[in-house]
């Protein structure tokens, strides 16, 4: 039964990467469409990092003073200025355990 | 002009700093699914044929929490439905392929790799094989989340869980956007796109992810009018 659900929902997930590549002509999008596309990774990827930030395993929001607000905002600086993947994933990682393991211990 | 190889190679060195985030979460979804007590060979089964980081692990907890296979799948196809953006955004690149290689390129379509190729893409319109890159970034990606997949489902979660390594994702997705932090319309776009996704986070079906990027698109098409 779950392997049927799970071609399935592969179908579908497959469906939403093909559909506007092979199946939809370009043409067909107007010139202000492409321009608001633009916007797509900074109108998307919030999407999965606010809730990622502010939001826990339970659903339920987290308090201000939350170590992950912290590493959040320390990735941000290191990312801004370095322009380094692996460093902003480091700084916010080791920001966020300093917080929890050293400070809040 | 870039071979076919050095583009692929290409692909493979722009994503590559992001499997830092992805193999540990990948081990995580996989030692997730067996904890839930289904089959391995199912969890694993789900890399290979749905192929996408978080719609695998609410799949199996929506199915584990005794929701119907409707909803599951209905989730999944609504968490994934991002790469209908991510699609149209590509499509001007990808044009000239034949039908076939459209189809064939589109199961490796994934967040990170659609972010750097399509980086890549605007500032190296000319290259002819400009798909190579976009096929070095998939590749990359499936080859590593089966990999990390597999040895969660194997291993367990011998990634210690105290060290919140979920974290990891958001933070990959932060490296990703803050460079367009400094251009005002794109910081008001995050803001409106990050706020709307946790008003509507209750939404059913998971929906915020696909709402709150409408919603900032919208704000989008705002902001590029009053420009004019």
């Amino acid at each position: 039964m779950t392997l049927v659900s799970i071609i399935f929902a592969g179908i579908l997930t497959y469906f939403t990467r093909m559909t506007m590549i092979a199946l939809i002509s370009r043409d067909r999008l107007g010139d202000r469409i492409k321009a608001v596309l633009e916007y797509v990774p900074s109108a998307v990827f919030p999407a999965i990092i606010f809730p990622g930030i502010f939001i826990n395993d339970y659903g339920a929001f987290i308090e201000m003073n939350d170590p992950k607000i912290f590493g959040a905002l320390v990735a941000v600086i290191v990312g801004y200025f370095s322009k380094n993947i692996i460093a902003t994933i480091l700084a916010g990682l080791i920001s966020y355990w300093f917080l929890i393991f050293v400070v809040f211990s | 002009m870039l071979s076919k190889k050095q583009l692929f190679t290409r692909g493979m060195l722009d994503i590559s700093p992001h499997m830092l985030s992805v193999i540990p979460f990948g081990i995580i979804c996989g030692a997730i699914g067996v904890e839930l007590g289904f089959n391995p060979y199912l969890v694993y089964a789900m890399s290979f044929i749905i192929f996408g980081g978080a719609s695998q692990i609410v799949f199996l907890q929506l199915l584990s929490g005794g929701a119907s296979s409707l909803v599951a799948v209905a989730s999944v196809g609504i968490i994934n439905s991002r790469h209908l953006l991510y699609g149209a955004v590509l499509s001007e690149y990808l044009e000239k392929l034949s039908f076939i290689k459209k189809l064939l390129i589109s199961y490796v379509v994934v967040d990170q790799g659609f972010s750097e190729s399509n980086k890549f893409f605007k500032k190296n319109r000319s290259e002819e094989y400009l798909h190579y890159h976009l096929i070095g970034t998939g590749c990359t990606m499936w080859v590593c989340w089966q990999i990390a997949t597999l040895s969660g489902i194997i291993l367990g979660s011998f990634v210690p869980e105290e060290l919140g390594l979920k974290f990891a994702i958001p933070l990959t997705f932060i490296a990703i956007v803050v460079q367009d932090l400094k251009k005002i319309d794109h910081l008001i776009v995050m803001i409106t796109c990050g706020l709307s996704s946790l008003l509507f986070f209750d939404a059913p079906f998971k929906s915020y992810i696909i709402i709150s990027p409408v919603i900032a698109l919208f704000v989008a098409a705002l902001l590029l009018r009053l420009k004019k």
